[in-house]
């Protein structure tokens, strides 16, 4: 693997000079001449008929030059439900349903005709708990539908009562997990402008550029082909840009009324109480095993508040179910989840899609089981690892796979002595103090070679060589931080032989770059890498193919490497490559040296009945290990460190592999320890960072990133995805070490003081 | 009512008439047109708006911008010579403390603070200097291990 040049380097991300300069340029920066400020009104009811909407005061204020309610949309829906319009004139739903909304030529002014609007509600009956808005009496959120029940899954492989059946052993636990906000330290943004002709340019953060031009057109009635969006440089997604929101529409339309260009940027209160959130959810779970601890079973019953309109949220199951069913080997498994309406936040995509849930119960489960069957977790976990080349019973087709070793090098590195010379102490009662230490284990399976959710998973690409031998290539991916720039970059340049400061990567505006499904599902390493490499060695071939000529050699004796291309086994007998391109410009008959490639890769839609098939062409596993400190007079756990080995296939750039593995671990912590937001009959009673924590550098433990590189046989250089697994199985590995430390299992997040004290309390350990 | 102020932003002098209620982070962004330092919250919790205010680190959405008439400020524009990267801007890049970018310029902000009040500082200092600037996407890892090796190459003379 020495022969790599470019891959396995930890090459800063081409962004990162003008970041750190302070050059880069974010939505939040864009100024173009003439634009306005946009402001929506949102409102102050959980559910209510709206009656009447005035705002003729705020159009008379100096400097307003557009204000739009309902009556200005056109009628088109949106969203994953098709159930969501810009702005409502005739029902709210959710105190984040917008009613109105203005375009001013400043911030303040904008304000101010806000505050001049009256809306007048009739206040309808609302309901805000999951279970009671399954009631057949419940108050109804969309009176077109037949329920509140938005979908059932019901997912089964083998036969679970046969497998309660045979078990030696079944646990069974309930948990409750909160709500979290992705937290992008940019608020959402999108500026919107109309050309003369009637074309729309939207700069906007989303993932999703294609399908937002396709989103867009549909809520706002108007043909995709009229429809450029330009994504500036994003500050943080986790998935928050995995669907078209209110604002946007509602952007274009001010845009339009006003014929000037109209920006929308949130408040840090508005993201809070106006942008999508990880779904809460209640779940409980059985599973069972043999005396001799093989895992039997996995029986589980699911509630989802999808909130008030259906966003990505309420198809996580899809990716809790492939925990459920294919973490570690199960011979039976049941799933099914009830995805429900109420008037709470509708609930959005993020990061691991549903899997640090159902990892965290999965997980904590597994190590009930283990300790009601007194094995040794770790082996317990080994004993049922999933193996190199084997299918799940779920269709999972399972290629490289590492978790076993994930799993050993994880539980080590936790054994070990910590860098500050200190050593773990033995877990349970220490003299004379209410510490207690403990060490706890999950492992994680995630989606590493794509995931179809769409027909199509692919993503394209161009690779162009010019006169100087600058390479460009132009990727549909999207640059969210994670550093598709530089490992698309380093991919190309390894192929073509060049240094990767030679090349240039195109990937923000759908009028140049190729179609690209979105950065999601940890897909863009695997699948927009492999599109890059293939157009890479088609610009590759088409040189090769004239130096050939040039020098009178067969092209399959040459090769390509330090912008040379040569004789393999006669190095001095070649021709530069920037040559071979001036060549190929400057004959009679040229061509352009340019390789386009479309991947998609082999995987496939689950079916819609059985929920089985193989979403995914790789999986990406991997292990963390928590030491924690639990204070048993205060309930306050401090995690003292955490080791996380990953199976990542191969790292084309280590450095942002451990990034995506550290930030994701950050979440996880955060998930497991502080991070909830408060919702209350509807509302949100923490909408700022004083009372949402974030872990901060003081809160991080050290934090030890073990790469395995199992080689995948599919990706690009043997990669896989790695940008959500970091986050999936942090919270259940602080909370088994909770409960090793204490005996206590924790069925509750976040562990705050007051949640593990209750928790105690209630086993009769505090 | 909009009052004048004079303030030295990056060694240059500037005379702008505000309004009373404006943040000083509002005058650099949107009346200077620095926008570099970041608006994350407006309300002092993120830290991506930190600059030095007379050397001192401030979250500039605290300040008003006419409490700062006057004042001399630097921001993340100010650190570079030219072209050539500060190097704690230089350790950013090149251990990978970068990902979306947004707080950055905070940060190393704080991380410059930081380092004029620690020359050499201590893991558990850098910790808890920069425990006011949120970042989502790095896990801080690699924002502590930038700090710390920028705080050795200033030492050797690399600064």
């Amino acid at each position: 693997m020495s022969a790599f040049r470019v891959i396995g380097k930890r090459a800063p991300k081409l962004d990162a000079p003008d970041k750190a300069l302070g050059r880069a340029v974010y939505g939040h920066d864009l100024r173009p001449s003439g634009m306005l400020w946009g402001k929506v009104l949102y409102s102050d009811q959980a559910h209510a008929r709206v009656l009447h909407v005035d705002t003729s005061r705020a159009r008379r204020l100096p400097g307003v030059k557009a204000v739009i309610t309902a009556a200005d949309c056109p009628s088109y829906r949106f969203g994953y439900g098709r159930d969501n319009t810009p702005l409502k004139g005739e029902v709210v739903r959710w105190y984040g349903d917008a009613v109105a909304a203005v375009a001013a030529i400043d911030e303040d002014i904008a304000a101010e005709a806000l505050e001049l609007i009256r809306v007048d509600y009739e206040p309808l009956p609302a309901v805000f708990d999951p279970v009671a808005a399954l009631a057949p009496d419940a108050p109804r959120i969309h009176a077109d539908r037949p329920s509140n029940l938005f979908t059932r899954y019901d997912y089964q492989h083998g036969d679970v009562e046969r497998g309660l059946a045979q078990a030696d052993c079944v646990v069974e636990d309930t948990f409750t997990l909160p709500y979290v906000a992705h937290s992008c330290m940019e608020t959402s943004f999108c500026l919107a402008s109309f050309a003369p002709d009637g074309r729309l340019t939207l700069w906007s953060t989303t993932q999703i550029p294609f399908l937002l031009q396709r989103d867009l057109a549909e809520a706002l009635g108007i043909p995709g082909r009229d429809i450029r969006i330009i994504q500036t440089a994003i500050g943080g997604a986790f998935g928050r840009g995995l669907d078209i929101y209110p604002f946007e529409p509602i952007a274009a339309l001010l845009a339009r009324q006003a014929g000037r260009p109209v920006r929308i940027a949130f408040s840090r209160e508005e993201e809070f109480r106006a942008a999508p959130v990880r779904q809460p959810l209640r779940v409980t779970i059985r599973s069972g095993a043999k005396g001799d601890g093989t895992l039997l079973m996995r029986d589980v019953q699911a509630i989802l508040d999808a909130g008030a309109y259906i966003s990505w949220g309420a198809v996580t199951p899809l990716v809790m179910m492939e925990t459920v069913g294919s973490l570690y080997r199960v011979p039976h498994a049941r799933f099914q989840a009830d995805v429900v309406y109420t008037n709470n936040p509708p609930t959005g995509a993020m990061r691991g899609f549903g899997n640090p849930q159902s990892t965290f119960f999965v997980e904590v489960s597994m190590e009930h089981l283990a300790r009601e069957l007194g094995l040794d977790p770790i082996q317990f976990r080994l004993h049922n690892a999933n193996r190199p080349n084997e299918t799940t019973p779920q269709g999972l087709r399972i290629t490289s796979c590492a978790l076993r070793e994930c799993l050993e090098r994880a539980w080590q590195g936790c054994l070990q002595p910590t860098k500050d010379g200190g050593r773990r102490t033995e877990p349970g009662p220490r003299p004379s103090s209410a510490l207690r230490r403990g060490i706890g284990i999950a492992a994680t399976l995630n989606v590493g070679g794509g995931a179809r959710i769409y027909r199509s998973d692919g993503c394209g690409a161009t690779v162009k060589v010019d006169d100087f031998g600058r390479v460009s290539l132009v990727t549909g991916a999207t640059e969210i931080g994670q550093g598709a720039d530089v490992v698309l970059a380093q991919i190309v340049a390894e192929v073509l032989g060049v240094p990767l400061e030679d090349v240039t990567v195109v990937n923000n505006d759908t009028d140049v770059k190729p179609w690209d499904v979105g950065v999601h599902a940890s897909r863009t390493t695997f699948i927009a890498g492999k599109a890059a490499w293939l157009a890479a060695h088609q610009a590759r071939q088409q040189i090769i193919a004239h130096a050939a000529e040039m020098l009178g050699e067969a092209p399959e004796r040459l090769t390509t490497a330090e912008r040379r291309v040569f004789v393999k086994d006669q190095p001095e007998r070649g021709v530069a490559l920037d040559k071979v391109v001036r060549a190929l410009h400057f004959r009679n008959a040229g061509q352009v040296v340019q390789g386009q490639a479309w991947y998609d890769p082999p995987n496939e839609m689950v079916d819609k009945q059985t929920y089985k098939g193989n979403i995914s062409a790789a999986y990406g596993f991997g292990a963390q290990a928590a030491e924690v400190e639990v204070d048993m007079e205060t309930g306050r756990v401090r995690v003292l460190r955490l080791v996380a080995a990953h199976d990542v296939g191969r790292a084309i750039n280590p450095m942002y592999v451990e990034g995506q593995i550290e930030g994701g671990i950050q979440m996880g912590l955060g998930y497991a320890l502080t991070e909830e937001l408060v919702v209350r009959e509807g509302r949100v009673l923490n909408p700022n960072f004083l009372d949402y924590r974030l872990p901060t550098a003081l809160d991080m433990p050290q934090i030890e990133t073990i790469l395995i590189e199992s080689a995948d046989p599919e990706g690009p250089f043997g990669a896989k995805g790695v940008g959500e697994m970091g986050c999936n199985p942090t919270a259940a590995a602080i909370a088994n070490a909770v409960y090793d430390a204490t005996g206590v299992l924790m069925t509750r997040l976040p562990m705050t003081p007051e949640n593990v004290l209750r928790a105690l309390r209630e086993r009769g350990k505090g | 009512m909009k009052y004048p102020i004079q303030i030295t932003v990056n060694g240059d002098p500037y005379e702008l008439s505000v309004d009373p209620r404006r943040s000083l982070l509002d005058a650099l962004r949107n009346a200077i047109g620095l926008r570099g330092t970041h608006r994350g919250c407006d309300s002092g919790d993120c830290g991506a708006c930190t600059v030095l205010l007379n050397g001192r680190p401030v979250a500039s959405c605290l300040v008003l911008a006419v409490d700062a008439d006057g004042a001399t400020i630097t921001t993340i524009e100010g650190l570079a010579q030219g072209d050539r990267l500060h190097p704690l801007q230089a350790a950013f890049v090149a251990h990978g403390a970068i990902q979306c970018g947004f707080c950055t310029p905070g940060m190393i902000m704080a991380a410059f603070a930081l380092l004029e009040e620690h020359p050499h500082p201590t893991e558990a200092q850098v910790r808890a200097g920069l425990a006011g600037n949120l970042c989502r996407c790095t896990g801080y890892a690699k924002i502590v291990e930038a700090v710390l090796s920028a705080a050795r190459s200033i030492d050797a003379g690399n600064g």
